[in-house]
């Protein structure tokens, strides 16, 4: 036992003396690794280079052989000419109207409903959280087609409505389970803390839980949006009229019915790209923190 | 004087636990309240259509006539019917190739990421900077680089002297096509994950094996593989169910199905059938038998995971 301890305690130190030892053969080993990052990063950028570059071209240029890697000219009118060529504008709006008030409700339906499972105790709370996370493993198309009924009976099909109204009730279970587990890690202090003073549940909620977690509000609210903007299957389903086209379905008419160039869809593909990527810059450590989250707990 | 003190001390216990009672039934109702909005519409938007949809399989609708109840027939046609077959294979082929590959892919790029270099942050953006395009983005973009004459693609070809090729217009080239485009588009978010699960595995560990001895391979096979196997597990789960939805917006915007069926996917065939055709009862059993082989699958993959996946704390599960 002592001569293990002794042992170890000899060889503690060793590794220490492998790596000095080892220092040019690291080096070489992290410019090898330079070397490789940067070779995938140029084959990973390539695609969006193309679009960027094409997007910039001047119509009729794109489709030369050989190519042009850089166009010349760079014909920055074309992110201007798509906004006359095709009603982009309008779809842009739908879009961001469906996406923020879905949005905006589905947060705080979830954030209610996280908190009410992770501080109250009422009957079936556990029973209820179950279905909660079974519901994560649903496929969507299996209730789609009931649901597609359902609406067109109520003559929501043609409306914002079958995109705004489930989501904003039960939309995004993910959403009441990441709120849940960012509630239980509060203070309890907090909140009786409240009591005492004589705020009600829905009150500690609004004043106290809330304000508390617009890290995770902001996560919820920027996965939201991005699920909205890029939704395809449900807007074409919904959206049969062409004036309530959301800009995700509206690419797909651009290049069916009004034969847009090349050029001028790889412009219409990057508009669409902007929002997201400045959302993305802008949250990007709470954005990564949320995916790991949900990868870590799952 | 002690007898009373005793029966004042009861009879506020008492009321204590009265208002106590009263609190918790109040704190009940308030707590069925907060979960309220979230019940409707689980109720209404997920358990009821999930029921509905196995009550709308067993009948013959077009959504207009009133339905006629069919009971199992449309299960037992699905059999007799090639589309059918042509989906669950394309489907298979397409997920159990594309996110065993998407998943080694992500696990390389995150072990790179995971070395303590510089610039390690700008790598790990561009990796991801795919996963954010919006779906039907990328479909345009990889239409546009799949062109048969003026794509990003041939052009690479042509300029190391192989032959050009129709890559989604080629009835063998179709599926792996479609692959390639979810190496680009979908290892950001499991990347992401496993570089969490790497850094999480203590360095304790590492130098523990370091001393007795273990080389760069050893210390991977059996410290890091061990530690990541319940993300990379996590990651199979997810991805797969996600592959089955996740390639409509491709599939449907790149090929619609084609070249002769070679594409047709699960959902995209529920979709023509539901949405184009107008059997509602058809579509609706062939998404419950898809929702029976998801089931199915989670199933084997959690006894498939008692072989392979360590679960801190020495059992396995």
């Amino acid at each position: 036992m002592s001569q293990e301890i002794a042992g170890r305690a000899v060889t503690v130190p060793r590794p220490r003396v492998v790596r000095r030892s080892a220092q040019p053969q690291v080096r070489v080993k992290s410019l090898i690794l330079y070397a490789l990052l940067i070779l995938l990063s140029l084959l990973y950028l390539l695609p969006l280079y193309w679009m960027i570059s094409t997007s910039l071209k001047l119509t009729g240029s794109e489709m030369v052989i050989p190519p042009q890697w850089i166009p010349a000219p760079i014909v920055w009118s074309n992110y201007a000419d798509v906004f006359t060529q095709v009603p982009l504008l309008l779809y842009i709006r739908n879009s961001v109207v469906i996406a923020l008030t879905a949005t905006l409700f589905g947060v705080l339906t979830a954030s209610l409903a996280g908190y009410g499972f992770a501080r109250l105790q009422f009957p079936g709370r556990n029973f209820f959280f179950g279905c909660c996370i079974a519901s994560l493993m649903l496929p969507e198309i299996v209730t789609l087609i009931p649901e597609f009924i359902l609406f067109r009976r109520i003559g929501w099909v043609n409306s914002f409505w079958p995109l705004i109204v489930p989501w904003s009730l039960a939309g995004s279970a993910f959403a009441v389970f990441l709120f849940r587990q960012y509630c239980l890690t509060i203070p309890l202090e907090l909140d009786e803390a409240a009591r005492v003073d004589g705020a009600g549940t829905f009150r500690i909620w609004w004043a106290i839980i809330l304000p508390l977690s617009k890290a995770v509000l902001a996560t919820l609210a920027i996965l939201s949006f991005t699920h909205h903007w890029n939704e395809f299957l449900r807007p074409l389903i919904y959206l049969g009229r062409p004036e309530l086209r959301t800009l995700a379905i509206g690419l797909r008419a651009f290049r069916g019915e009004y034969q847009l160039a090349w050029n001028y869809m790889m412009a219409v593909a990057l508009i669409m790209l902007i929002p997201i990527l400045v959302l993305f810059f802008l949250a990007q450590r709470q954005f990564v923190q949320g995916i790991v989250m949900t990868g870590i707990k799952g | 004087m002690s007898i009373t003190n005793a029966a004042q001390l009861a009879g506020r216990s008492s009321v204590v636990a009265l208002r106590r009672s009263r609190f918790r039934r109040r704190q009940e109702l308030e707590g069925l309240l907060c979960i309220l909005p979230w019940l409707i519409g689980f109720l209404c938007f997920k358990f009821g259509p999930m029921v509905a949809s196995l009550v709308i399989g067993m009948t013959q609708w077009d959504a207009l006539q009133p339905p006629r109840w069919v009971g199992l027939e449309n299960f037992q046609t699905m059999f007799s019917d090639p589309r059918w077959h042509n989906a669950l294979y394309n489907t298979a082929y397409l997920s159990f190739l594309s996110v065993p590959a998407q998943l080694a892919v992500a696990f390389l790029f995150a072990l790179m990421l995971n070395e303590k270099l510089r610039a390690m942050p700008l790598f790990r953006t561009i990796f991801y900077l795919p996963s954010q395009t919006p779906l039907v983005a990328t479909a345009f973009l990889w239409n546009w680089i799949y062109h048969p004459d003026f794509g990003l693609a041939n052009v690479l070809l042509s300029a190391v002297g192989l032959p050009t090729q129709d890559w989604l217009f080629d009835l063998d080239l179709a599926k792996p096509s479609l692959i390639l485009i979810t190496l680009w588009s979908g290892i950001g978010v499991p990347m992401i994950i496993f570089l969490a699960g790497l850094q999480g595995v203590p360095q304790s560990l590492y130098d523990a094996a370091s001393i007795d001895g273990a080389g760069a391979i050893a210390r991977f096979r059996h410290v890091t593989l061990p530690m990541v196997s319940p993300v990379i597990f996590f990651n199979l789960i997810i991805g797969i169910i996600a592959s089955f939805q996740g390639f409509f917006t491709i599939v449907f915007l790149t090929t619609g199905g084609g070249p002769v069926y070679a594409t047709l996917i699960y959902v995209v065939y529920i979709y023509f059938r539901a949405f184009q055709d107008f059997k509602m009862g058809y579509a609706a059993a062939l998404a419950w038998v898809l929702l029976l082989i998801i089931m199915a699958m989670t199933a084997i993959q959690f006894l498939l995971a008692r072989r392979w996946v360590y679960y801190e704390g020495g059992e396995r599960t």
